[in-house]
Parts: C-alpha cells; sequence; structure tokens
C-alpha cells in the first residue's frame, strides 16, 4: 500500500476550499448538517491526503489504513473529500439526498471510500477497535482512524470502548476527535463539560495530543509518526471551529441543520471566498 | 458427544476465521482462552462493545461468537446489533445464556422473556432455540455455514427426545404426530412437552409433538399442517406471550388465511416467580404432568 503523497499546503488548502464549497451546495434543496462538516473539513483533507495509506484503486487492499467517521452526520465533509480525491465523481454529489443514488444524511458504504455505515453516536470505536484487533491478529501495519465528535463523547458506549481499546493496548488505533466545542444545538461547556478533555482520555489509557484542527503544520506534526507511545493508542484532539470559513455560520449554536435557499447558498459561496458577507433568513435549528 | 467448548475449539482448528468473543461471561467456555489464544476475545463487562468489535473484526473476514447472559446481549446491545451487524447482514453470532427461565433465581433483571422478540424483529437475523446439548452443537454447525446473523437462545442439557430430523436452518423437527392436539415449542421445555405427550397419549389424547427448532426462518407448512390436521394447537415457550412463538404462530396463520383454536402457555404480562428451575417449573405450571393438565382441560372445554 502506498503512503499518500507530500502534497503541498497551498494544495491542501485549495483541496478543502472545494470540499467547502462541495458542503455549501450540499446545503440546500433538503440540506445538511453544515457546521459539524466545516468543522472537520480541514482534517479530512489532511487525513487523506497525508496520512491515510489508501489508494483509489485497491479500496479493498487488506493492508489499507481505515477511517471511520463516528459522528455520521458531517459526512458532507468526507463526500466532498472522496469527490475532490477521485474515489467517487463529483457530479455524485448532485445526486444528494436523490433516491436513484446513496448519497445521503448519513455513511453508508453504498458510497466508495466509506468503510462502514454511522449515524447513531458512539458506535464506530468499537467497531474500529474490532478491525484493529484483527489487524494486529494477522500481524498487519496498517492503522485505524476514527473521528469523532465532542458532543458524541457524551454517549456512555464512548467511554466503554476507551476501556476496551486501552485493555487490548491498540497502539494500531487513532482517535480524533473534532472538538469544535458543540452539541447539536448547544455549547459542550455549558451542557454537559467535557473539560478537561486531555485529561479524561489520558486517564483511560491514550497517548493525547491538542492540536489546531485548521492548522496542516500542526496537523502534520500531530498525525507525523504513530502510535505517539508504543503499546497505547493515540488520541488527536483536533480544536476547530464550527462552521469554519464561513462567518456567517462559525461558532453560532444554531447553525447545526439547515435547508438553504439558493441564492443563501450564491451569498455563502460568496462569503467563503472573502468577497460579500451572506445575509441568511432561513429557519436554523431544525430537528433532522 | 462433544460439549459445546470442544465443538467451538474444533471449530476454530479448522475455520481459521472462527473468534469467541465474550462479555466476561466464561462459564461455557472456559477452557477456550488456552486453547484459542488471541482468538478468544474478552472485552469485559461491556455487551455493547462487544458487538460493534465483532462487527468490525467481521468486516475483516473474521466469523464471531460473541457471548453474554441473554438478557444483556439483547436488550442492552440491541441497538448495537440492529445497528453494526443487521443493517450490514455481517455474519456474527450471538449467543445468550441462561435465556427464559433458565435464569433460575436471578430475579427478573436476568430473565431474557423477550429476546426471541427482540432478535426476530431485526432484517435478516436467524433464531435458533436448541433443545439440549446434541441439537446446540448440530445447530451450531448448520449456523455458522449459513454465515448469517444468528441469535442463538443457549441451552445444552442432556438430550430431551431422539431427534429424528436432520438440522435445517429453517425447519422445524417433528417428533411425534397425532390428530387432537399439536404441541409447538422450543428450547429445553421440549423435554416437558415430551413428558406432557406421553402423559396425554395415556390418556387418549392423541399429540403431535414438533420442535420449533428455528423460530426465524420459520417453517410456515409445519405450522399451517398442524392448523388443518389437529383439532387444537399449543404454544410453549419461557418467553412473554408477546412476540414469541405464539405471535409467530399468529402471524404465519393470518398470512396463510387460516384460523385455528390455539392454547398459549407463556409469560402473560409479568416475570417468572425467581426460584430454582424446577420450582420455577412447578411454581409456573411448566412440569411435563402440569402441562399435560391444561392441555387436557383445554381439549375437553
Amino acid at each position: 500500500m502506498s503512503e499518500p503523497k507530500e502534497d503541498s499546503n497551498e494544495r491542501l488548502r485549495a483541496l478543502s476550499l472545494a470540499v467547502r464549497e462541495h458542503i455549501i451546495r450540499m446545503s440546500t434543496d433538503g440540506g445538511c448538517f453544515i457546521g459539524a462538516s466545516l468543522s472537520c473539513a480541514d482534517l479530512l483533507v489532511h487525513l487523506y491526503s497525508r496520512v491515510l495509506r489508501i489508494s483509489k484503486d485497491a479500496l479493498d487492499d487488506p493492508n489499507r489504513d481505515y477511517l471511520l467517521l463516528s459522528k455520521g452526520h458531517d459526512v458532507p465533509a468526507l463526500y466532498g473529500t472522496l469527490a475532490e480525491l477521485g474515489f467517487i465523481e463529483r457530479a455524485r454529489l448532485g445526486a444528494h439526498l436523490k433516491t436513484h443514488d446513496s448519497v445521503y444524511w448519513h455513511p453508508n458504504r453504498a458510497v466508495p471510500g466509506i468503510e462502514f455505515h454511522s449515524g447513531s453516536l458512539g458506535h464506530l470505536l468499537s467497531v474500529g477497535i474490532g478491525i484493529a484487533l484483527d489487524i494486529r491478529l494477522r500481524g498487519g501495519k496498517n492503522r485505524v482512524f476514527v473521528v469523532v465528535g465532542d458532543g458524541e463523547l457524551d454517549e456512555g458506549s464512548m467511554w466503554e470502548a476507551m476501556l476496551v481499546a486501552n485493555s487490548q493496548s491498540l497502539d494500531n488505533l487513532v482517535v480524533v476527535v473534532d472538538r469544535n466545542q458543540f452539541q447539536a444545538n448547544v455549547r459542550t461547556e455549558e451542557l454537559v463539560p467535557l473539560e478537561p478533555l486531555d485529561q479524561k482520555l489520558a486517564a483511560f489509557g491514550f497517548a493525547v495530543t491538542m492540536v489546531n484542527g485548521h492548522d496542516f503544520d500542526a496537523l502534520g506534526s500531530a498525525f507525523g509518526s504513530l502510535p505517539h507511545v508504543r503499546g497505547k493508542p493515540t488520541a488527536i484532539i483536533a480544536e476547530t471551529v464550527r462552521g469554519k470559513g464561513l462567518p456567517s455560520i462559525e461558532a453560532r449554536a444554531d447553525r447545526w441543520f439547515v435547508n438553504f435557499t439558493h441564492k443563501e447558498v450564491e451569498m455563502l459561496l460568496a462569503e467563503l471566498h472573502g468577497t460579500a458577507k451572506a445575509e441568511l433568513s432561513s429557519e436554523t435549528l431544525m430537528v433532522r | 458427544m462433544q460439549t459445546y467448548e470442544q465443538f467451538l475449539a474444533e471449530r476454530a482448528r479448522t475455520d481459521q476465521g472462527l473468534v469467541v468473543m465474550t462479555a466476561e461471561n466464561r462459564a461455557v467456555i472456559r477452557n477456550l482462552p488456552a486453547a484459542l489464544g488471541p482468538r478468544f476475545i474478552d472485552v469485559g463487562i461491556c455487551e455493547q462493545t462487544m458487538i460493534g468489535v465483532a462487527a468490525g473484526m467481521a468486516l475483516r473476514g473474521r466469523t464471531p461468537i460473541a457471548h453474554a447472559l441473554a438478557t444483556f446481549l439483547t436488550m442492552r446491545a440491541f441497538e448495537f446489533i440492529r445497528t453494526d451487524v443487521g443493517i450490514p447482514g455481517l455474519p456474527v453470532t450471538l449467543v445468550g445464556g441462561v435465556p427464559g427461565f433458565l435464569s433460575e433465581a436471578n430475579g427478573p433483571t436476568h430473565q431474557a422473556l423477550e429476546d426471541i422478540a427482540l432478535m426476530r424483529g431485526v432484517p435478516g437475523m436467524q433464531v435458533f432455540c436448541p433443545a439440549d446439548r446434541e441439537e446446540l452443537l448440530i445447530g451450531m454447525q448448520a449456523v455458522l455455514d449459513s454465515r448469517r446473523p444468528t441469535y442463538v437462545r443457549y441451552a445444552a442439557p442432556e438430550p430431551a427426545v431422539a431427534h429424528r430430523e436432520p438440522f435445517v436452518i429453517g425447519k422445524a423437527e417433528t417428533i411425534a404426530d397425532g390428530h387432537d392436539v399439536s404441541i409447538l415449542v422450543y428450547g429445553f421445555l421440549l423435554a416437558e412437552a415430551e413428558r406432557a405427550r406421553a402423559e396425554l397419549s395415556s390418556r387418549g389424547i392423541s399429540v403431535r409433538l414438533v420442535n420449533m427448532r428455528m423460530p426465524k426462518p420459520v417453517d410456515e407448512a409445519t405450522i399451517v399442517a398442524a392448523a388443518r390436521e389437529t383439532k387444537m394447537m399449543v404454544t410453549i415457550e419461557d418467553h412473554f406471550l408477546t412476540g414469541g412463538l405464539h405471535s409467530i404462530v399468529a402471524e404465519v396463520l393470518l398470512k396463510h388465511r387460516r384460523s385455528a383454536r390455539v392454547l398459549p402457555i407463556a409469560m402473560e404480562e409479568r416475570w417468572f416467580k425467581p426460584a430454582l428451575l424446577a420450582d420455577v417449573l412447578s411454581y409456573e405450571g411448566f412440569t411435563g404432568p402440569m402441562l399435560a393438565d391444561r392441555i387436557e382441560k383445554a381439549f375437553r372445554e
């Protein structure tokens, strides 16, 4: 399995911009979970471009690295990344929410490059442990990355799975927390506080690193040499901004799931490119 | 005859993909850590995580057999079973220990009386309820060969009856033929049902005894034939009345547009009195002679 290319930061920034455009375009005609998708866009672009040993031409290679998106509602970021890197046709994103394809609000395996479905929070860390255990049983060198939400850490099954990962000394497992500070509708620290999160994860047996989830150099260091401690699972807490790239949406609790008008989408695309500020009037805080 | 764990150890020697998992419930597989080495995985008292891990291993081509007490396996981990095993239809075998009356004196927390209702509600999930050790072992062989998600309602007492028919997925086993009453039963209660059949026979009532070893996929033809060819049907189960064999029979008969006189013997809207098994059976009216009395009374009404 080939090592990923060492793309320049400039190239990664261009990829991220393109992924964000895809996310914005998926936020109409039914909408999507835009805030969480934008917070992890840089993370996914970095992982797919510089970290994961995978090839779009060998999706079933047993020696590939695995990425599991446990907080599945941010899947537009993954769809966008897979489209930009050639795993799926860009045109397929136009089928978002349509019955003739399987590009819907949560991940599923009908989309090439997606390893497992999610949507119910708190599941894929345990699935990732199963994959990592099997890799170790077979003497493989591949790694398993599980991207989890910070709000998802409310689920008891996450902590149960962390106990098990520690008990198995799974150092081929990397938990990546998209620490965008929000649950669905409320700041995590105002509802069920997670801090000190790094200490909690360390106490559960993880080697913990915190990183700016939008800084490609910092991400390069954090993911540069894994595992961080031999015999321990790794946790990387990526500090991110929900809605990153769109000031009208950034860090606003009510911009979780949104179904924008086409006009608003055009304004948001302009805002993404820094040419104008969007004026948004669509209902926010929709229940999905 | 092999024990359950001897069977698993032997199967594991030829099937390199087999892994045995448990949520710290080793009673019937206590010697497997030594026999299987790293292919024995005990996750601790973490039923949900065990199912997620089993799904992950199945994605990599393994055949996991996951053990926990039936009540915690099918309820604590239900959503993981439905979502991580059921949706992709992964070949994970779920083995639920001490189901139904077999939880004896543990009390209602441990009484799996809805496990069949829950597991058969998962699309694609097979449900296997062995009556004794012989049937458990031949059924496990078929279940593992099927490579389909399956719930096994574990029971391994000494053989209840002489099994007459080969184990086929989706087929019931007719133990004895008769024309007055058909008794449909599964699990270890087959032994009590056989005692009831012999007793009824001595009282001049001809009984067909059917071992419904697989509630799903269910043997519809055998149920319809019992409705057509006998005067009364009886379902016997250590399960809530809702969602178990009685419900299955009702669904099948409705589907085939048949009506029948059916006596359900099950736990109706309550848990059973916790006690040692023999005392549970007496208290709840499930011993062979008590079943015979209940059936004769209904039949002669």
